[in-house]
């Protein structure tokens, strides 16, 4: 990968002529909390926080619509109406500035999901192909972060388009797709020279200060393990106060409702986030309801991410290890101990 | 705290009568607690006090109603809102056993946010009650604990928790450092269009996860609540400044006269938005027209679950 070095000062310029013919999602400081917003004058990007919200919204948003709809009244026979229905795909240009690693490798777990030999989402698919992910890699580490555990890492490029590493006076920046490469043909990148070494050395020691990474790899078949013991799950989830937090808040939650939001005659078909989370996520026509306590739910979601997901998609955790989920729980509910409790209680039951 | 022996020694002879003990215990970092449920002797050792201790135990009352026998280690403005749940023959008394202490405050997660920067950069924090230390990278830093607590903490009159079966060392002395919210004053001063403009402005920024909902003690709808029910659909799927504000005055006007300002709802948002304004602006009405301070009297009935032909604080024009 070519490497190529761009000043603090001139990701404004860069950003700014990316802007001319893309919405350019930044973080930004939004009332105190960092959250991805549209690129505009005064709006300047916050680099040095992990933004409270993740970048699946620029193609993944909480509300979309998927077509507008009329009724309309035969005047001969009342009795009869037709439809219109009008489309509405999406048609902007957008790149979004400053994710970090782990919330771009969010994106290949949709993709797996929504655009594969079966099924191609035209909503979803669209704005994946018209929506460019420039990465910042980490130089700091929380103590919610986890990717390391999860097959990713501090500089992991997956998602990506181009992946920028925080050197003196600026960031290196490396194509990682053929559009990223592109990206990185403006005059305002000079060749990398001796930062790229620096670059190289901020994602080693960014990596060590993770240290070693927990094996999740047997957690399908420990999770399985569990999965009717009944105890386990109330223990694990006694703290959940069953909020839909995490789910909106992580970079690979995909679910979703679809509601058509009627005025008159007139409506939409509305696509919006849905949290396995809720009482009415599994709720039936008839009153009867599947996951009708939280620790069934939190079970679920848990899981998804750990069991079935890597089950169904050739063993890839649907966990990009950015720690959202534990951050900003109410109750610091904290997935990775879950995880880890199931392997250790399927152990335990094998030693008896 | 320095008689936590003593409290584990007083949930230690209490426990064999009750089904569990709601108190907290070390979360993932140095900065964080989780609820504990203890459920047996062992479970006791991993009881933690401190300037953590956020979550109110009481939101976890109404998963448990129904004959179970509660135990509760409270803080001062926790307890209240046990006895607001009494107040409303949501909970029977003998269910009931609670862990009183003097609280000295809690300090707060967004607060040390803003200071610092994220909490999990935060390498190691001290609090000596007067000063809070904090080590981020290179830095360290000394702040009192007054700018870092939370803003009931400012006004809180309650330190110690109210009826309880058990208290445990001394009674907190601790004194408020105004009468009413600074924020809530300042926010008074802005004419209506700004005070509008602020609201869209954060309303914009809710996701709607009913975080502040379900962190909420009183939220005893649970499930069934209006924001989610289907038949008939009373909000609209869609995240939106004036759905999103519609949700937020319901919760608002649900809390009239019972709200006890524990703060949960704010505490839990994950957008860090000031919905207390709102709880705390409606208390002060039940508190300027009812003379009422919700969820410290068992015996009283909320003033908006009950009629009376003459309020006795209400001057009637005749």
């Amino acid at each position: 990968m070519a490497c190529k070095f761009i000043s603090n000062e001139d990701i404004t310029l860069w950003l700014e002529a990316l802007a001319k013919d893309h919405v350019v999602f930044v973080p930004v400081d939004d009332c105190g909390s960092v959250t991805f917003r549209p690129l505009a004058e005064g709006r300047k990007p916050v680099l040095d926080r992990v933004p409270v919200r993740s970048p699946k919204e620029a193609v993944f948003p909480q509300n979309e619509t998927l077509l507008l709809y009329k009724y309309e009244k035969d005047l001969e026979d009342p009795e009869h109406s037709t439809v219109r229905i009008k489309e509405t795909l999406p048609k902007e240009r957008a790149v979004v500035f400053g994710t970090r690693p782990c919330g771009a490798r969010g994106m290949t777990v949709f993709d797996r999901v929504f655009d594969n030999e079966r099924i191609r989402d035209p909503y979803y698919a669209t704005r994946r192909e018209n929506t460019l992910f420039i990465t910042l890699a980490c130089n700091k580490v929380e103590s919610t972060c986890f990717c390391h555990e999860v097959g990713s890492g501090p500089a992991d490029t997956a998602g990506s388009d181009v992946l920028l590493t925080p050197v003196q006076g600026g960031y290196t920046a490396e194509a990682v797709t053929e559009r990223g490469g592109q990206m990185l043909e403006a005059s305002v990148f000079a060749d990398g020279g001796n930062k790229c070494a620096e670059a190289e050395e901020v994602k080693k020691a960014t990596r060590e200060m993770l240290g070693e990474a927990h094996d999740y790899s047997d957690a399908p078949e420990k999770l399985l393990a569990v999965f009717d013991d009944d105890e386990f799950w109330e223990e694990q989830a006694a703290g959940c106060i069953s909020c839909g937090a995490c789910t909106y808040l992580c970079p690979t939650c995909y679910c979703f409702n679809i509601t058509d939001e009627a005025t008159g005659t007139t409506g939409k078909r509305l696509r919006t986030w849905d949290t396995c989370m809720s009482f009415q996520y599994t709720l039936e026509g008839s009153g009867h309801n599947p996951r009708s306590t939280k620790a069934k739910r939190l079970k679920n979601r848990v899981n998804h991410k750990f069991s079935y997901y890597p089950d169904t998609y050739e063993k890839n955790i649907a966990c990009c290890g950015c720690g959202r989920c534990i951050k900003s729980c109410p109750a610091s509910v904290d997935i990775r101990a879950i995880v880890k409790a199931a392997q250790a209680r399927g152990a335990k039951k094998e030693s008896k | 705290m320095q008689a936590l022996a003593e409290l584990k020694e007083q949930i230690r002879q209490a426990l064999p009568d009750l089904d569990v003990v709601i108190g907290w215990q070390q979360g993932f970092d140095a900065l964080h607690t989780r609820p504990l449920f203890i459920r047996s002797e062992e479970d006791i050792d991993k009881l933690v006090v401190n300037e953590f201790c956020v979550v109110n135990p009481a939101s976890y009352l109404r998963e448990l109603r129904g004959g179970k026998k509660v135990g509760l280690v409270l803080k001062g403005c926790d307890s209240r809102s046990v006895i607001e749940l009494l107040q409303e023959d949501l909970l029977k008394e003998e269910d009931l056993t609670i862990f009183g202490f003097g609280c000295n405050g809690i300090l707060n997660h967004t607060k040390l946010q803003a200071r610092f920067g994220e909490l999990g950069f935060i390498q190691s924090i001290e609090n000596d009650g007067a000063n809070v230390t904090v080590v981020v990278g290179d830095n360290k830093e000394t702040v009192p604990f007054t700018e870092l607590c939370a803003d009931k903490c400012l006004t809180c009159v309650y330190p110690n928790t109210l009826q309880c079966s058990h208290f445990v060392g001394e009674e907190s002395t601790k004194k408020p450092e105004s009468e009413k919210n600074k924020a809530l004053e300042e926010f008074e001063k802005l004419s209506l269009e700004e005070r509008f403009a602020f609201w869209q402005d954060q309303m914009r920024r809710c996701i709607r996860c009913y975080a502040c909902r379900n962190a909420c003690p009183m939220c005893v709808c649970k499930d069934h609540c209006i924001a989610n029910s289907r038949e008939p659909k009373w909000l609209s799927e869609e995240v939106d400044v004036q759905n999103n504000f519609m949700f937020q005055l319901i919760h608002v006007m649900h809390l009239t006269g019972r709200c006890v300002e524990c703060g949960e709802c704010e505490r839990a948002c994950p957008m860090d938005i000031p919905i207390m304004l709102l709880r705390r602006k409606m208390a002060g009405v039940i508190r300027d027209v009812f003379a009422y301070n919700a969820g410290t009297n068992a015996e009283d009935t909320p003033p908006l679950m009950c009629f009376k032909v003459e309020e006795p604080t209400i001057e009637e024009r005749h």
